[in-house]
């Protein structure tokens, strides 16, 4: 869901940044390592220790062999992310390491991970280091997040219009890795709208009948046939999958010029980093 | 859900060009629709199997290709396309996808692979095929010889991974979704929705009304290419015996 995060955290160990990471929700697992590695936290923070000493999110370090991490409840954002040196070792299907839930495909299994599952990991030559990823280049995320405007916007009634940007808006329990849905406020067209169905992506937001509009996320449907009235830009989605049920959303708009240039910008900082970390130095 | 028009079954022979040039908007910052069409019909779905075809490999920022009932959706890496002081990344791409699109002309016919679909239209595979027929005025054996009478077109694969939606249904089939739909639909369920029909390849909820149901696997992550069917693919029912399900289901 925090692509960016988990990409980060890979960095850290010297990974490729799309290796398999262990990705937990509000609450995390105890992790018993049967062999020595290198671990990086990224996303939110779960109040991690390792043996008992505490290890922040961004930071890494060596485990030896019997170490155990254990994650606790999210005690800020919603997300964290686990990179181990070498990667998870989980088949590549339809080009992706994730786990599907819906589909039962991909991942370990195509399940959510259980207690007395056994991971295997990529083979991979380490060397023993410590990092910390400076403040600066640490994402900071809040509640306001940037809306590229969808092809329906203006077609909401002048009230719901404004309601879009306005306070007021929060993340719905009944949210998960689809789609967030967002209460709060009731949004209508000035007219019913036919659509016919065409893709939709991640960020997309939708517009149900019901008026509770929908934030499309990582296991999204590939294609939609409600209303869209924006899409989140690209550099703030990991915002978003770091807000809780219960947290206030604020959409800003941004242009698609301003986006792409951020993604842009975030690109280069990212590819800057992964000169730094790479190994051999 | 989408609405059909019950589009007729594909003119093999003739691709309708585009008269004039699509039109480009973005989907957000990572990816754009190329607008075809804003109807179903099988002209603008001969411009949309054009354009996948068009634009498959056209540019390496490319990432996926989607096509819709009267579009296609470009996902790309804004990174790749690179931007300028002047262009965006979108503009960059648009210009790009534009020049490889403007001598549609030249595209040739299109091959469609024909797949016959085995399918079982009896018993508790098949719970809303009598109110199919009872709202059509047919028997169930009438139901069913429509059904499987007709030539379908996979016009878009959606909704869960190798989902096909079909275009062909013959009108008289033409049945409502479910007031509440079903919170699991099995496998290989075989539904009218509207004015189409199509297979859910994993128990999913679903609201369509379920006339049978395929012991061939629709979707396989296991397998390559995962989904049984592609766009553009002509399918075709065949009807099978409860036996012959079994067998085929435990093969």
């Amino acid at each position: 869901m925090d692509v960016h995060a988990a990409r980060i955290a890979n960095l850290l160990v010297g990974n490729a940044e799309d290796a398999a990471v262990l990705e937990s929700t509000l609450a995390g697992p105890a992790l018993l390592f049967m062999q020595a590695t290198v671990v990086a936290l990224g996303g939110g923070d779960f109040g991690a220790t390792v043996d008992g000493e505490s290890l922040a999110p961004w930071h890494a370090i060596p485990l030896r062999a019997g170490a155990t991490l254990t994650l606790g409840n999210a005690q800020r954002g919603c997300r964290a992310y686990v990179a181990i040196a070498g990667g998870v070792n989980v088949p590549l299907v339809l080009g992706s390491r994730s786990t599907f839930l819906p589909g039962r495909f991909g991942g370990f299994e195509g399940r959510g991970l259980r207690a007395g599952d056994v991971l295997a990991l990529n083979d991979v030559a380490t060397p023993s280091v410590r990092r910390a990823l400076a403040a600066s280049l640490q994402p900071m995320h809040g509640n306001e997040i940037r809306l590229i405007a969808g092809e329906q916007q203006p077609l909401l009634d002048e009230r719901s219009g404004n309601a879009l940007f306005a306070a007021g808006l929060q993340v719905s329990a009944r949210s998960d890795r689809m789609g967030y849905r967002l209460e709060g406020a009731a949004l209508q067209l000035r007219a019913p709208v036919e659509m016919l169905s065409a893709a939709v992506t991640i960020g997309t937001l939708q517009l149900p009948p019901s008026g509770e509009p929908i934030l499309l996320m990582a296991d999204h449907q590939t294609t939609g046939g409600y209303p869209v009235l924006g899409h989140v830009a690209t550099v703030d989605l990991g915002a978003v999958a770091q807000l809780r049920p219960g947290d206030p959303i604020r959409f800003v708009p941004i242009s698609l010029e301003e986006a792409q240039q951020l993604y842009l910008e975030r690109e280069r900082t990212l590819a800057a980093l992964r000169r730094v970390l790479s190994f051999p130095p | 859900m989408p609405t059909g028009d019950g589009a007729g079954p594909p003119q093999r022979d003739v691709v309708v060009l585009t008269e004039q040039p699509p039109h480009i908007v973005p989907l957000g910052d990572r990816a754009l629709v190329v607008q075809l069409g804003d109807r179903i019909d099988s002209g603008v779905f001969q411009r949309v199997r054009a354009t996948l075809q068009r634009l498959s490999g056209a540019h390496p920022a490319i990432i996926e290709l989607v096509a819709g009932f009267a579009s296609v959706t470009v996902h790309y890496d804004p990174a790749i396309v690179g931007g300028s002081t002047v262009d965006t990344p979108h503009a960059t791409l648009s210009r790009a996808l534009e020049q490889r699109l403007a001598d549609f002309a030249g595209a040739p016919p299109l091959d469609a692979r024909v797949v016959e679909i085995p399918v079982c239209y009896s018993g508790d595979l098949a719970p809303d095929l009598a109110t199919v027929g009872e709202r059509a005025g047919l028997s169930t054996d009438q139901v069913i010889a429509l059904h499987t009478g007709a030539r379908y077109t996979v016009q878009m694969i959606g909704f869960t991974p190798g989902f096909p939606y079909l275009a062909g249904l013959d009108p008289r089939l033409v049945t409502p979704r479910r007031g509440e739909p079903r919170t699991r639909v099995p496998a290989g369920s075989v539904g009218i929705g509207g004015e189409q029909t199509g297979i859910y390849p994993m128990a999913t909820p679903g609201g369509w009304n379920i006339v049978g149901r395929t012991p061939l696997a629709i979707f396989d992550s296991g397998r390559e290419p995962a989904a049984l069917l592609r766009v553009g693919d002509e399918v075709r029912f065949a009807a099978i015996s409860r036996a012959r399900f079994d067998a085929m289901a435990s093969a």
